[in-house]
């Protein structure tokens, strides 16, 4: 039988991809952003799987708003680095110290 | 028992292909296995009851954000191979904070589910006799309408952020400016002159 139990674990598993993606692939903006993507999925999925559970539709609809943020987050993010692109001829992360933050 | 198996096909999937997304060495692999781990996901939803969100996410996820992932991968001309230097390196430290983070997650579940928090009380119980997506639709179009209009105003800060950040204004193009059309006079443009005769007129 599938519970919520099940769920829960792949959405937990499912993170913890993205959060490694964010750290081994450090240089590498596009799949920093893409496993952004991935967290933001194994939250919605988190979501709905409690939405469903306790029978309660806030959890969908705040899933809806999740995607939202995160459709306008991947477009900002891809205009930066294609404007950082166009300045500075790569995408690699570390190069990116011009402020001295 | 079919969706038994179904849940363990998508389960085993989406992981596969999130898997694959961090570890491609081609960002356009990369991309077409995000594509796929969101499919999975949305077939997840679609089990629990969750319609509405699952082809929301088909829809926005794979027919806009993958598909912008996509033009912009293939628009730069990156050396990928140099990007992925010390991978491993990196791979150890992001290995040891995820296992960490889902230890957590694991621990906070087992915590729950050992009882002691009281969850049930429901803001919007789902309705018996509505559809997923006739439910969401009263709620979205009644409890959170303002939330949902700030949900359209991120959205057009997005667009209008994305279009300012990547246009470029070219110099040497001949346009249009209707402005200056309309604000033109004849007072401006034209002159009235008595030539002497035989003399002609300087412009």
């Amino acid at each position: 039988m599938i519970g919520l139990t099940h769920y829960l674990v792949v959405a937990a598993i499912l993170f913890g991809m993205g959060v490694l993606g964010l750290i081994a692939n450090r240089k590498n903006l596009i799949i920093m952003l893409m496993s952004i993507e991935l967290i933001l999925l194994a939250v919605n999925l988190n979501f709905v799987a409690f939405s469903a559970y306790l029978h309660d539709l806030v959890g969908q609809v705040f899933a809806m708003f999740v995607l939202t943020v995160a459709a306008g987050e991947a477009a900002i993010g891809l205009a930066i680095l294609v404007i950082y692109f166009r300045g500075r001829g790569t995408i690699a992360v570390d190069d990116a110290n011009r402020m001295k933050g | 028992m079919i969706a038994a198996i179904a849940f363990y096909l998508f389960a085993a999937v989406v992981l596969l292909s999130g898997a694959m997304t961090i570890t491609s060495r081609n960002p356009v692999h990369s991309v077409l296995w995000l594509i796929l781990a969101f499919f999975n996901a949305a077939g997840l939803m679609l089990l629990c009851g969750a319609e509405f969100i699952a082809m929301l996410l088909i829809i926005v996820y794979v027919g806009a954000v993958a598909v912008l992932f996509l033009f912009v991968v293939m628009m730069l001309d990156i050396d990928f191979a140099e990007l992925r230097a010390g991978f491993v390196r990196y791979a150890m430290i992001g290995l040891a904070f995820a296992v960490l983070l889902a230890a957590e997650v694991v621990i906070a579940l087992l915590g729950w589910s050992a009882g002691g928090l009281k969850l049930d009380q429901r803001i919007a119980p789902t309705p018996d006799k509505m559809s997923n997506i006739e439910a969401i639709g009263h709620l979205l179009y009644s409890h959170y309408l303002f939330v949902f209009e700030g949900a359209g105003l991120v959205l057009l800060v997005a667009m209008i952020g994305a279009i300012v950040l990547t246009h470029r204004a070219r110099g040497g193009v001949k346009g249009q400016k209707i402005s200056r059309q309309v604000a033109r006079r004849p007072q401006d443009a034209t002159r009235n002159m008595q030539p002497p005769v035989g003399q002609g007129v300087e412009l």
